[in-house]
């Protein structure tokens, strides 16, 4: 029963990079009505600079502070130099756009650091806690996504800004008639996706060490956690990465075995997006004219 | 004194596709200046054009200053808010949301006493305050979307077919409203209406559009006794 409740929490753990992913998808989807394929690259991109950091001297939560500060930093530059200008640019560009960043990431990252593999530290150890139930390193992945996700939660929640930023994801023109600067709403989602995605990075490089191509497994599970919630919806998205973590684990523990893992969570997606194809918590919005 | 709004050669369309062909038009300080035309006649862009939401050339004068270079968040910024075609709620955001918005230009001091003058012209949005804003009956989101401009604290009100859809009663009650707006706020309103009696009883300024130009122009009262106005829209 222990390994049980283990796999239970070891897979919220995961779950929990997976749902901060899905969220940094969601925003910018919300943003631009596409997936930000490169939203993987760009987290292994921030790993990679909280990673120099550390190498030059700075202490382990200095570096996670910058580089989620200089994540930001990029990533609404990103939407500034590269979606700005692509704004009423056909679809089939935009995709071109993000492929292109995530090769130029990736190669960025391999012509900087170069391709080996490198380990990335814990700052939670990973002495077993409560008996063997959790991990210190599982249960300090799980601390810090849920006070991030608190954050970002009550960030929009509760501000102006947010309200604002939640305003442009609904509805640009009418945002611009209340006198909203949509272009700098836009930016700044940019950037708290990126920073979100760096958190998710440094979260989970201990575990699948550091190298340029590490996302890529990390977002397909991302993306298919936003998809299970509902791509139009920052709480499905979350709800949906943390389920598809703990599914992974579970499945992988007790019916399929690793190998099949990834088959076991996208088969309980594609049955519940056959059930309902908006998501678990899809966009239903009752109206009247 | 210079009026409100003045509106000289204003061209606008939509990709190479002209729908404006030069309009002149003017709305004084709180006066409510009524532009009546078919449908197709290009009211709705010309509304857009003041706002700076199609691409527009000719000169718009806020208070004398020009304003046909302001992108749209900077003309709100100057004080002009406009409630466009199909009300422009936030549908799926809250009523107090929606209010919020409205004064998201404002310092909260201001918004705050505003939301209870809001409040004595539409009553029923306080008690909708948590509900979704899609929701509420048309007569409730046209109500919304009046109250989040007003909370602009605007000098200016572009109001694009208040009427439509509604039923008789409703629309009584807002025209009822917007004249108390217009004494009480002292904002200049520039009203797009399909219903040219209503419209011209509540004017004092009425021009009337015919594809993409202005063919009428005049105090309302005027308007009213125009042989083509009336065969045309008033129907007698
Ligand atoms: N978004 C648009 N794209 C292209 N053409 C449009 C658009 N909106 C309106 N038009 C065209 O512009 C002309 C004027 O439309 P509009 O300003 O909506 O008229 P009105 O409000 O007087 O009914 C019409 O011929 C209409 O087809
Ligand atoms: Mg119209």
């Amino acid at each position: 029963m222990l390994g049980f409740w283990h796999q239970i929490l070891a897979g919220v753990a995961t779950g929990g990079i997976y749902a901060s992913l899905a969220l940094a998808l969601v925003m910018i989807h919300q943003a631009t009505h596409h997936i930000n394929f490169a939203q993987g690259e760009m987290a292994t991109f921030s790993a990679y600079l909280a990673y120099a950091l550390m190498v030059s001297g700075v202490p382990y939560w200095g570096a996670f502070g910058i580089t989620v500060v200089l994540s930001f930093a990029l990533g609404a530059l990103i939407e500034r130099v590269l979606l700005r200008p692509l704004a009423h640019a056909p679809d089939l560009t935009l995709i071109g756009v993000f492929i292109g960043l995530l090769l130029i990431l990736n190669a960025l990252c391999g012509w900087i650091w170069d391709f080996t593999i490198k380990p990335f530290p814990s700052p939670f150890g990973s002495r077993p806690l409560l008996g063997g139930l959790v991990s210190s390193a599982e249960l300090g992945t799980i601390a810090v996504t849920f006070v991030m996700l608190l954050l970002i939660w009550a960030f929009f929640r509760f501000t102006k800004l947010g309200l604002a930023m939640r305003a442009v994801a609904h509805n640009p023109e009418s945002s611009r008639l209340v006198g909203i600067r949509v272009g700098a709403m836009l930016a700044l989602g940019w950037g708290l996706a990126a920073a979100v995605g760096a958190v998710a990075g440094m979260m989970i490089a201990p575990v699948v060490f550091l190298d340029p191509n590490m996302m890529s497994g990390i977002l397909l599970y991302a993306f298919a956690g936003a998809l299970l919630g509902g791509l139009d919806n920052p709480f499905g998205a979350v709800l949906g990465g943390f389920l598809v973590g703990v599914i992974e684990n579970v499945g992988g523990a007790y019916l399929v075995g690793t190998e099949l893992k990834l088959s076991l969570a996208l088969a309980v997606i594609a049955f519940v997006l056959m059930l309902k194809p908006s998501g678990l918590l899809g966009r239903a919005v009752a109206s009247r004219v | 004194m210079t009026p409100l709004l003045v509106v000289r050669n204003l061209r606008a369309g939509y990709g190479a596709t002209a729908v404006l062909h030069g309009i002149d038009l003017a709305v004084a300080e709180a006066g409510i200046t009524a532009l009546l035309g078919a449908n197709g006649a290009g009211k709705t862009t010309t509304l857009r054009a003041i706002s700076g939401t199609v691409h527009r050339r000719g000169e718009i004068r806020l208070t004398g200053e020009r304003i046909d270079g302001c992108r749209t968040e900077d003309v709100a910024r100057r004080g002009v808010a406009h409630v466009p075609d199909g009300r422009g709620t936030f549908r799926e955001l809250t009523v107090d949301e929606n209010l919020r918005l409205g004064a998201y230009t404002r310092p909260a001091a201001d918004a705050a006493e505003d939301r209870a003058r809001v409040f004595g012209w539409f009553p029923v949005l306080r008690s909708r305050l948590r509900q979704q804003a899609g929701t509420l009956s048309g007569g409730e989101q046209q109500m919304l979307a009046i109250a989040r401009a007003l909370l602009l604290r605007p000098r200016l009100l572009l109001l694009d077919e208040p009427s439509f859809g509604l039923a008789p009663i409703v629309v009584g009650e807002i025209f009822a409203i917007m004249r108390d707006i217009r004494r009480v706020a002292g904002v200049g309103i520039l009203l797009v209406e399909q219903n040219a009696a209503l419209a011209l009883d509540l004017a004092d300024q009425a021009c009337l559009l015919e594809t993409g130009r202005i063919v009428v122009a005049g105090p309302a009262d005027v308007l009213r006794a125009d042989t083509t106005v009336r065969r045309s829209y008033l129907g007698y």
